[in-house]
């Protein structure tokens, strides 16, 4: 996989499913639906955030109910990555199913300040601040899991083995 | 392997590193293991549509895969009907051949019943409760819909390895305190964070004299604390269990002597009492003495968690003699066919009956407020299942207070919370 590069969005601990996908908006277009992706928090992010920007977070990102929107926005608003502290368990699950490039990487949050540039090797677990150039090491993830990045989600992924069934 | 060299491992490091061909694994690692078992209920539609849309048409082993309908059965609404259509259809396109329909039962009852689950095994299901597994000492965690898509296509997941929590259970319960009643203490004292994303071992003297059934039940609610996987050790218990259900060998799996553990927590139940949830969290656990007294419209015995044979056999002995209060009603719901017909044989039902409980067909749907007693608002359930958030079974103004199989019998004759133990 390529290194990812993009300027950095900071965020705090425990942000919930809910404030990165409102349920007041869920039954809205995906359209709509991204125009409020934490702007709770911070209402300039969704209207600011461009393609390649990358996520830096606290503790428990992603926490609250099992909604899959919520990585999926994040996607959607071609957000490049999401490095954090940790993360609550069925959103980093969720992340990787729909292809979203995620990182656990403990003491991010010291590292990083908002505009930052993050460099992100993900085959290399490393997070490095082009900025203040300090590297950190993150938790590596699993070839598996890199290969389904890689294909943008698990269903491109299943697209590709069913060609290769087909072929057979 | 040099001694000394290699740390013991835990339940879920033993089984990860099995599954995914490796020596050892340590906690925080991601591993890629394979399945060897999946289950899937009226979720399989969605898994089935995801496998269409990806061009897939043939799982990668139809043997390791488990469908069933449980969650509304039969079909409450049109809705769910064209669910169990599309799903019977799927079944045989995949020619999946382990597919019980409408009448078998709840999902994790069934599959352990069938002989499906075995020590050592890794299982994933489109169910957050396949924690239950552990009972029988298999690692069993819920997945989501998109990643059942491609274990179903693959046979394979990613996983963390998870770190793990020691519970060492030592005493005796005294009468009419059940296993349900340790699993809410511990969720009360120790908080519905406490096992987040980790694997939880119950152990200590207690925990071999426990039946299956009883530590179904706790490893059932211990994802209720978060967990990833929830184990007993395999056992004299387990193998009796085992032995007329399967005719593969049965593996006696135990954790390593010297195995790390995040945390050992020990718990003596000798003066426990009966333990009650409030709505709206889990954790929100009291004592009976503290909450008795409230008035119940409903009492709903069932679910995975408690609609077992030595449930329904406790509430009968309750029940038996005596009346359910006027302004109660009793819904009694067995988890599984096996479990309905021996009740029926032991004159369980009909002591349930005569006493003016409803004994419903086994399913999901009073547990998460499908059919079969959806409470209106304002209306107060104590109920032997797992969840009581706001809305769980019905109207967002209902409330459900969690309990033991013996207490909700108990409160149902006094139509308001009762403490079982003088019964």
């Amino acid at each position: 996989m390529d290194v990812i590069k993009g300027r950095v969005w900071k965020f705090g601990d425990n942000v919930d499913t809910d404030v990165i996908s409102p349920s007041k908006y869920i039954e809205a277009p995906m359209e709509e639906q991204v125009k409020h992706v934490m702007e709770e928090i911070n209402p300039r992010f969704p209207r600011e955030v461009k393609p390649g920007d990358i996520i830096v977070a606290g503790r428990n990102f992603g926490c609250g109910s099992s909604r899959e929107t919520a990585p999926d926005l994040i996607k959607r608003l071609g957000v490049a990555a999401v490095v954090a502290e940790s993360f609550a368990r069925i959103f980093f699950r969720n992340s990787v199913a729909i292809g979203l490039p995620i990182l656990v990487c403990p003491k991010v949050s010291e590292a990083f300040e908002e505009g930052d540039t993050l460099e992100l090797d993900l085959e290399k677990a490393t997070v490095k601040n082009t900025t203040k150039n300090i590297t950190l090491k993150g938790e590596p993830l699993s070839p598996d899991m890199l290969k389904v990045l890689e294909k943008g989600g698990i269903t491109p992924l299943l697209k590709e083995i069913a060609q290769k069934q087909q072929q057979q | 392997m040099l001694g000394g060299i290699l740390m013991g491992m835990t339940l879920a490091e033993k089984i990860l590193a099995r599954a995914s061909g490796r020596e050892v694994v340590k906690p925080g690692e991601y591993v890629t293991a394979d399945i060897d078992l999946a289950m899937a209920h009226e979720g399989f539609a969605a898994v089935y549509l995801g496998l269409l849309g990806a061009g897939i048409d043939r799982v990668w082993d139809p043997d390791k895969i488990v469908v069933l309908l449980d969650h509304a059965v039969p079909a409450p609404n049109v809705r769910y009907a064209g669910i169990h259509k599309m799903v019977r259809e799927a079944v045989k396109k995949l020619e999946i051949r382990n597919f019980y329909d409408v009448k078998a039962g709840i999902c994790h009852q069934v599959l352990q019943e069938k002989g499906h689950v075995l020590p050592g095994m890794l299982i994933v299901g489109t169910d957050s409760h396949t924690t239950t597994y552990g009972a029988l000492t298999a690692a069993g965690t819920g997945i989501g819909f998109t990643e059942m898509t491609y274990v179903f296509a693959t046979g394979k997941l990613w996983f963390r390895v998870p770190e793990t929590i020691r519970f060492e259970l030592s005493g005796k319960l005294p009468y009419n305190v059940m296993s349900k009643d340790v699993i809410l203490k511990l969720l009360g004292e120790y908080s519905a964070e406490a096992a987040q994303y980790k694997s939880v071992e119950f152990t200590g003297s207690l925990s071999g004299e426990l039946s299956i059934s009883s530590r179904m039940t706790m490893t059932n609610m211990a994802l209720e604390m978060g967990a990833k996987f929830a184990f007993f050790e395999t056992d004299q218990k387990t193998i009796d269990y085992l032995k007329n259900r399967t005719t593969k060998p049965i593996q006696n799996l135990k954790a390593d002597e010297d195995a790390s553990y995040e945390k050992i927590i020990e718990v003596d139940v000798t003066d426990l009492e009966p333990q009650v949830a409030e709505p709206y969290t889990v954790d929100n656990v009291k004592p009976v003495t503290e909450v008795k007294g409230i008035p119940v419209n409903q009492a709903l015995l069932g679910s995975c968690t408690n609609g077992r044979l030595e449930d329904l056999r406790v509430a009968a002995k309750i029940l038996e003699g005596r009346e359910v209060h006027p302004d109660t009603r009793l819904i009694v719901t067995p988890a599984s066919t096996e479990v309905y017909r021996e009740a029926l044989k032991e004159g369980i039902l009909e002591t349930i009956i005569d006493a003016g409980g409803i004994i419903s067909n086994p399913t999901c749907g009073a547990c998460f407020g499908t059919h079969m007693g959806v409470l209106a608002a304002g209306e107060v359930c104590i109920a032997s299942i797992n969840r009581n958030f706001k809305g769980r079974m019905g109207d967002s103004e209902s409330r459900v207070y969690l309990a033991s199989p013996a207490t909700v019998a108990a409160s149902a004759v006094e139509g308001k919370i009762a403490d079982p133990r003088k019964y």
